[in-house]
């Protein structure tokens, strides 16, 4: 219970053990710990930065796809046009060619008209031909001559 | 009757003495002064050790990283002494804080050997001859006054540091009272002011651990065993509370009285 010589034994201990923490054990331990509060700092830092990132990035995103639908919007329409005015050139080729097929059946109508009127008049020629020779065979009966004419005209005119 | 009573006093006194070590040449210059106390000396030594090795293992590993659960803990530690220096000490010094930390962690075990109990080293010991042994350094008053009176000379030092050998006489002469006639008053109100420092330090530790201490033995001379429990364990959960509170007394004044060593009143 006396204060002895112990009280010196202790004070070196006791300067040991303040030395020995300052000089290895505290300044370790709190640079561990603001290391890692700055490392913590940087991180949310960086967090937050990777967020507003994000959403830029989102934003450019929903950008990109507008334009891309409006594009697809032009070129649909764009088909559409061109497929109306193919529609359009094809119909009017078709109208021309038509024409032009009408026409040549046209001129093929007269074209055979006129074959067969030429045949009919060369089948009158002949007609008459036989009827004249048939006239001449026969007497002179006019009332039979003029029969014989209203009908070959009778016949001429049916055939036609 | 009063063979038990011798009994008991011998009981109680032998808990109350230190193992000592001595040696003639020292006990016939210094007398009684010149004995070591081996137990408080092996005892108190051995916890510093032990936890300051802890300490630089923890320290050589130490990650900024994602940290260990004993290193959090620690680092909980760390961050506790450093927020009590950060609030009272506003100089800039770098041995505050590891300052603190030792005596904290170094009260802290001391006062926990306190819950072991009382009869069980002085009885294993003695098995091996060792005739005394008090397994609670704080319970010597000459380990708290060690650490008391290294504060106080520190606290010197840095008074005379930052104020010049001058401004520290100043301080002494024009305090409390700040007229220069007063001085002769001044002096010797001022040397009591300093000097209460370290021996309220010391004192308060080891009264309140020596008390405990106390207590824990006359709880141990109950003659009915079942007492031991119903005063022993409530005693001792109170005396957890006791054990925090006095390293923590001790760790915030030495902080406080070495910031008031830096500034001048």
């Amino acid at each position: 219970m006396n204060l002895n010589l112990t009280l010196f034994g202790q004070m070196i201990t006791f300067a040991l053990f303040v030395w020995f923490t300052k000089r290895f054990v505290w300044p370790v331990i709190i640079k561990a710990i603001t290391d890692r509060e700055a490392k913590i700092v940087a991180g949310l830092a960086a967090a937050e930065r990777g967020h507003h990132e994000l959403d830029l990035s989102q934003e450019r995103a929903k950008e990109l796809l507008h334009e891309a639908k409006a594009k697809a919007m032009d070129v649909v329409d764009q088909a559409h046009k061109q497929a109306t005015h193919i529609l359009e050139e094809a119909r009017k080729e078709a109208r021309t060619l038509g024409d032009r097929m009408v026409l040549l059946a046209e001129e093929e109508i007269v074209q055979a008209k006129q074959v067969a009127k030429m045949a009919l008049q060369q089948e009158l020629g002949r007609m008459v031909v036989k009827g004249a020779e048939r006239i001449l065979k026969q007497s002179i009966d006019s009332s039979v001559n003029d029969r014989m004419i209203s009908d070959l005209i009778a016949e001429v005119g049916g055939s036609e | 009757m009063s063979s038990e009573a011798l009994d008991t006093t011998q009981y109680v006194h032998h808990h109350l003495t230190n193992m000592p070590w001595k040696h003639a040449f020292l006990e016939n210059k210094l007398g009684d002064f010149g004995v070591l106390n081996l137990d408080s000396l092996i005892v108190s030594f051995l916890l510093g050790a032990l936890v300051l090795f802890l300490f630089w293992c923890l320290a050589r590993r130490a990650t900024a990283g994602v940290p260990s659960k004993l290193q959090n803990f620690i680092e909980i530690l760390f961050e506790f002494i450093q927020k009590q220096v950060k609030e009272t000490f506003h100089g800039n010094n770098p041995l505050i804080a590891p300052l603190a930390l030792t005596i904290f962690v170094w009260i802290l075990l001391m006062n926990l050997m306190d819950l072991i109990p009382i009869d069980l080293f002085p009885r294993l010991l003695g098995t091996v001859g060792v005739p005394y042994w008090r397994m609670v350094p704080t319970t010597d008053l000459n380990v708290t006054f060690a650490m008391s009176l290294s504060v106080f000379i520190l606290i010197v030092y840095y008074s005379v540091k930052q104020k010049g050998l001058l401004g520290f006489a100043k301080e002494l002469l024009l305090h409390p009272f700040p007229y220069v006639w007063m001085a002769p008053i001044n002096l010797p109100l001022s040397i009591v002011h300093e000097l209460a420092k370290p021996v309220s330090l010391a004192l308060r530790l080891f009264g309140n651990l020596f008390s405990g201490e106390v207590i824990f033995i006359l709880i141990a001379l109950f003659p009915i065993w079942w007492l031991q429990w119903v005063l022993g364990f409530p005693w001792a959960i109170f005396h957890i509370l006791i054990i925090g509170i006095q390293a923590f007394i001790f760790t915030i004044l030495t902080i406080v009285y070495l910031s008031l060593a830096h500034e001048s009143h």
